[in-house]
């Protein structure tokens, strides 16, 4: 098989890589970038540890092709914290103790902040919905539930405050 | 295998026109993959058809809509006015897999892959939707119900691949509506899906209606017979049981681990006339809307 020269954007930083024509985006990111943050579950889009976004759209990583991301914009959990700095919902992921073997964590919070930028109030349900990919074997799910409740509230009140 | 991301239809039709070995479209990939990854196919070229920009639009086409084969079903929940003119076929899309296989999967892959169970299909059925089908000859329409022959098999000839769907344009007063049931509420396959398209008249009558089941036969069915039940009449209780049982007695299901034969003949006729009493919900919604 020949390789493929895929030229993308990954968490802001223009990359370029070699694939085989059949090599998922996840294999590429955790094989050839070490981008090891993106989990492999079960390589059949049922459990959504591979959760990353192409061009904004949350998407399974090992549901795409390495060769798609030509010119596409990836975001993963690599580019989720600003530096040293954790975004909000992982600073409540933690303060809600909402993982405990974490191997679900990095899909769980790349999909609750595809969330929030789509729907910044969600509801508990709605919540529940749209994690309803990711699969947690650990938590039972509510501290991770509450988490994101509690997260869309600060953040909520943050851009209040802004406003005043 | 060799990956192909062409950018116009006509290029890929010559992709697959030229490939002698297995080829496969694109579209969404989240059954493709996985087929793939499971050793199911191997195949010797895919095209990638997300690079046709026609393919990926929703343009509207003599008072209905045009769906191209590469619109995800997250993409179709974000359209107002298809949401608006076909609500049922936006909600049995959006059913399809989890958050992250709506920002991929398509209609139109549903529809190729040509599961019994697939959830857009009846939606699409009772819809009277026609997928646009491209090849090395000249582009046919193909009604949806024409589409599948059977589990894993679709009418498509070597070289063709569906474009786009089509879905019309709606009379006064009609609304559309698919349910399913499945033993959780999320993530799951049908175990029986139904899909109901109705029209009212201005004294509340139906006068048109379509009914399609699946995952109770091999392919998705179009139960006419059910729905001429409901033509003329104010979907009054009476009817309501006659077209449910209509619907029971035209389910042809099979024992397996999601449901037994009898259970999903029952099941059946009670999503049916669920799904019939939504659509008219909406159809005198849209009229009340008009009137504003």
């Amino acid at each position: 098989m020949s390789q493929i020269h895929v030229s993308t954007t990954i968490n802001g930083d223009p990359v370029e890589y070699l694939c085989e024509p059949d090599d998922t985006l996840l294999d590429v990111l955790r094989d050839r970038l070490s981008l090891t943050g993106t989990k492999e579950g079960c390589g059949s889009g049922d459990c959504g540890a591979c959760s990353v976004t192409i061009d904004g759209r949350l998407v399974c990583a090992c549901l795409a092709l390495g060769a798609e991301a030509d010119g596409r914009k990836i975001d993963t959990i690599e580019g989720m914290a600003e530096g040293e700095k954790l975004h909000p919902l992982q600073e409540k992921f933690l303060e809600h103790a909402a993982l405990q073997c974490g191997v679900c964590t990095p899909g769980f919070l790349v999909a609750a902040k595809s969330l929030l930028e789509k729907n910044p109030s969600p509801t508990e349900t709605e919540i529940r919905y749209w994690l309803a990919g990711n699969l947690c074997r650990c938590t039972g799910y509510d501290k991770i539930i509450r988490a994101v409740m509690d997260t869309a509230k600060e953040m909520k009140g943050k851009r209040k405050g802004k406003k005043s | 295998m060799r990956y192909e991301a062409p950018t116009s239809v006509s290029e890929a039709a010559k992709l697959l026109a030229k490939e002698k070995g297995l080829a496969r479209i694109l579209a969404g990939g989240t059954d493709l993959i996985v087929q793939m990854k499971s050793g199911m196919i191997e195949p010797d070229l895919v095209v990638d058809i997300k690079r046709i920009d026609a393919l990926k639009r929703i343009k509207k086409e003599k008072g209905g809509f045009r769906v191209g084969a590469a619109v995800s079903g997250a993409e179709m929940e974000e359209h107002e006015e298809l949401c608006a003119l076909w609500p049922g076929v936006v909600e049995a899309t959006n059913l399809i897999g989890s958050t992250q296989v709506q920002g991929r999967a398509t209609m139109a892959g549903n529809l190729c892959n040509a599961s019994p169970a697939a959830d857009c299909v009846p939606a699409l059925v009772a819809a009277d939707a026609v997928a646009r089908v491209v090849g090395p000859k000249k582009g046919r329409d193909v009604p949806v119900i024409k589409m599948t022959t059977g589990p894993g098999k679709t009418t498509l000839k070597r070289g063709e691949f569906v474009e786009s769907i089509f879905l019309p344009s709606r009379k006064k007063r009609s609304g559309d509506a698919y349910l399913r049931f499945i033993p959780r509420t999320e993530m799951d396959i049908a175990v029986v899906g139904a899909g109901v398209s109705l029209t009212l008249d201005k004294n509340g009558k139906c006068s048109d209606a379509r009914l399609s089941l699946g995952a109770v036969a091999a392919k998705v069915l179009l139960v006419e017979r059910a729905a001429k039940i409901l033509i003329g009449s104010n979907l009054d209780e009476e009817t309501l049981e006659k077209f449910a049982a209509a619907a029971s007695a035209a389910a042809k299901p099979i024992d397996d681990k999601r449901g037994t034969v009898d259970f999903r003949k029952k099941v059946s006729g009670v999503l049916a006339r669920r799904a019939a009493i939504i659509a008219a919900e909406r159809a005198m919604t849209t009229e009340k809307k008009g009137k504003k």
